[in-house]
């Protein structure tokens, strides 16, 4: 991946704060009003873990943004929101979408420094490692998914695994019963 | 399967949706967040109403025609029935002191799952009906009227609440939304809305003896291969015995425990404690459940299915109950049997016959818990034990719901892993004991279709536990829930694969140097005994 330009990358670790602070802002908003308040309310990492670990990964995120990409790491950011939002009520595009609003957040927080030609080029530089590390999070987002899916196959895998223990289908079709499907 | 966007909603991504008040949002039955429903033949088993094939994805539940009296009765009784329920659809005075600290709210962000909206869901309807201010005013304070779109809202929601009873510990009244769940479950009983999960077990329970229905010969031969297995690992034949009429104690153990893993290291763990003591019990076919899922269906068939329990001891003439690793079992024992079933004036006050323990807090239900038991019989250095065995297991405890708030069982598991593993960290305080988090499955609602549902809940869980990873290196949870020991290994490969799921006497019998073993080289898994001297 192109390395991040110097000057915006001061410019941005400068306002790293208040970047990832309206960006945390941004994906609580995507809850009921209710709920943003608990999430933004600063309680231990145990007593509000969603907001910690949303909190926690835009931060690692935005430095991987600038920094070189070491892909462990960045991984690990964006499966700490990810697999959170996952298994929520959100689906697959507005559990991805707070990775473009980002491009938005910068843009907004760099209005009145954009003036020279160097610097939109540098900030292309920037937008594309995010759109890049949307696509990341479109493997991350699935993994996330799969992994559902594959307890829920090796739960009815364990299930038919007792009743073979037990001998059941040996009792005959009535007593072959699964949990009950309407689907 | 998620559905495709049209083109034109694709272009209409809205980041942040509009916001709704709680009446006014609809319930969104999305695959992997609800329960299937109770099939038709396990309802006309125990004689539930309104058995039929039915799906919450239906706009038409197939309600019965006057499902709207039947409800209103139903709250109408359970009114003048529970003191309890009229003082917590009173009493709460919204100080939000509960609103955060469900594990259900904390995992979904959806605020119905609050505790305090939770119960607003039947408290709305109590109003309308039964206050003046909520039939002349309505929605202005909070009161409305019962139709279709709240009984869909209720069986989403109340098949949300794990009755784990976390929110009671920090309201300031005690309001006990498990309570409210619980009658909300029976009223939706009333008119044939439950969920498989539950139903199916009762009816087993009520047939066979055991939530997985098992008949005689099936538990008996599931209880000789785990007996083959310690064979194996120590060398020592145990041979208990079924239905033994005169037997001292009768055990009883969670069914599960019989036949899914990890349950069966730790029902190896305990037969081979009660074989090494030499203790004088019998099992039995007929009271072959500890659990009761009658607890999770209504008031009536939670005392139903566990009068098994009292009448099999008084038929075999045993003196006192041994219950097993089980969770909710012991919520029923230590809150309910009594009133339930009792008294046990036929049986008596559960005494050590190897120490000499009295269990006087057990004196009017004679039945205690396994690890109340094991942890006397190590107090007393009745057992004598190599915790170097457990060296690999670097384990934290987590407290299952019911046996910590249902009072009182938080320092016996704790008591037993301490002296059987050498590696063992708590969990963060705001975590543990009273304040434990529930394993999201609780209650019935530990099944593979609301696998989703589940994690979410079970996030502030594996949250603590990542924590202790991290800090500590933990790489064991162990609990003694056997509902937990079904729903936490899944919750834990999702949100933490490094760390495995055991019962406390799984431990137990790894550590356990019985008379006459042979030396051991491999744990109750088979898996190669390693110490820490070994690497």
């Amino acid at each position: 991946m192109t390395q991040v330009p110097d000057v915006l990358k001061g410019l941005l670790a400068d306002k790293k704060a208040i970047i990832v602070s309206k960006w945390f802002h941004n994906l609580c908003q995507e809850y009921p009003d209710k709920t943003v308040k608990h999430l933004k309310s600063g309680k231990s990492q145990f007593a509000n873990p969603v907001g910690h670990n949303l909190r926690q990964g835009l931060d690692g995120i935005f430095d991987q943004v600038l920094e070189d990409v070491d892909s462990e790491n960045f991984r690990l950011n964006l499966d700490r929101i990810l697999r959170i939002k996952a298994v929520q009520d959100f689906s697959p595009s507005q559990a991805i979408a707070f990775i473009f609003i980002l491009k938005k957040l910068i843009r907004e927080e760099l209005q009145g420094q954009l003036d020279g030609e160097v610097l939109y080029k540098e900030l292309a530089v920037i937008e594309q490692r995010i759109d890049n590390i949307a696509l990341v999070a479109f493997e991350i987002y699935l993994q996330c998914k799969e992994t559902i899916y594959q307890l829920r196959i090796d739960e009815v895998k364990r299930k038919c695994a007792i009743l073979e223990r037990i001998n059941m289908l040996n009792q005959g079709p009535a007593a072959i019963e699964y949990e009950g499907s309407t689907q | 399967m998620a559905k495709t966007p049209k083109p034109d909603q694709l272009l209409n991504i809205d980041y942040n949706p509009p916001k709704t008040g709680w009446m006014e949002t609809p319930v969104d039955f999305r695959p992997g967040t609800w329960c299937y429903p109770g099939k038709a033949e396990s309802l006309t088993t125990v004689g539930l109403p309104n058995p039929r094939k039915w799906s919450p994805e239906d706009e038409d539940w197939k309600l019965p025609e006057n499902w709207k009296q039947i409800i209103m009765d139903g709250l109408r009784e359970r009114l003048e029935r529970f003191r309890s329920l009229k003082l917590f659809m009173d009493i709460c005075v919204r100080c939000g002191a509960c609103s955060d600290k469900c594990h259900f709210f904390i995992g979904s962000g959806d605020p119905k799952n609050m505790p305090v909206l939770r119960a607003e869901l039947l408290r709305s309807i109590y109003r309308k009906e039964y206050t003046t201010a909520g039939k002349i005013m309505g929605k202005m304070v909070g009161a409305r009227e019962l139709n279709e779109d709240v009984i869909k809202e209720w069986f989403y929601y109340f098949f949300q609440c794990t009755e784990c009873r976390r929110c009671s510990v920090y309201c300031p009244y005690g309001i006990d939304t498990a309570e409210i769940t619980m009658i909300a479950r029976e009223l939706l009983n009333l008119i044939g809305c439950n969920i498989d999960w539950v139903v199916t077990p009762v009816a087993n329970c009520y047939m066979k003896g055991n939530h997985l229905g098992i008949q005689p010969h099936g538990l008996v031969d599931s209880m000789d291969f785990l007996i083959e297995n310690i064979e194996d690992i120590t060398g020592i034949t145990i041979e208990p015995t079924w239905n033994r009429k005169g037997a001292e104690i009768l055990y009883i153990p969670p069914s599960g425990d019989l036949f899914a893993d990890p349950g069966t290291f730790g029902i190896m763990g305990q037969l081979m404690v009660l074989h090494e003591i030499g203790l004088d019990y019998t099992l039995s076919t007929y009271a072959s459940e500890g659990g009761n899922f009658g607890l999770f269906t209504s008031h009536e068939m939670a005392k139903r299915l566990n009068a098994k329990m009292y009448a099999e001891a008084k038929r075999l003439g045993v003196k006192w109950i041994l219950g097993g690793e089980c969770g909710h079992m012991w919520r029923v024992v230590h809150q309910y049997m009594d009133t339930m079933n009792g008294p046990a004036d036929f049986l008596e006050t559960p005494t050590s016959p190897i120490t000499g323990t009295k269990f006087e807090h057990a004196k009017s239900t004679s039945m205690i818990h396994i690890t109340e038991f094991t942890s006397d019989l190590i107090y007393h250095n009745k057992l004598k034990l190599d915790p170097s065995r457990n060296d690999s297991i670097v384990a934290t405890f987590h407290d299952s719901c019911n046996p910590s708030r249902a009072m009182g069982l938080l320092e016996e598991p704790r008591y037993i892993l301490k002296h059987v593993c050498n590696n063992f960290y708590e969990m963060p305080d705001d975590t543990i004991r009273e304040h434990t988090f529930c394993c999201g499955g609780g209650s019935g609602l530990g099944s593979d279709e609301n696998m989703e549902m589940r994690m979410r809940g079970g996030f502030p869980r594996a949250n603590a536990v990542k924590y202790v990873h991290k800090k500590h290196g933990v790489n064991m949870l162990t609990c003694v829930c056997a509902i937990d020991r079904a729903t936490l290994p899944p919750l834990m490969r999702y949100w933490l694969p490094q760390v495995d799921v055991c019962s406390v006497h799984e431990l137990v019998g790894n550590a356990l140097v019985m008379e006459g073993e042979k030396e051991r080289t491999e744990n109750l898994r088979f898996e190669p005994l390693g110490t820490e001297d070994d690497e």
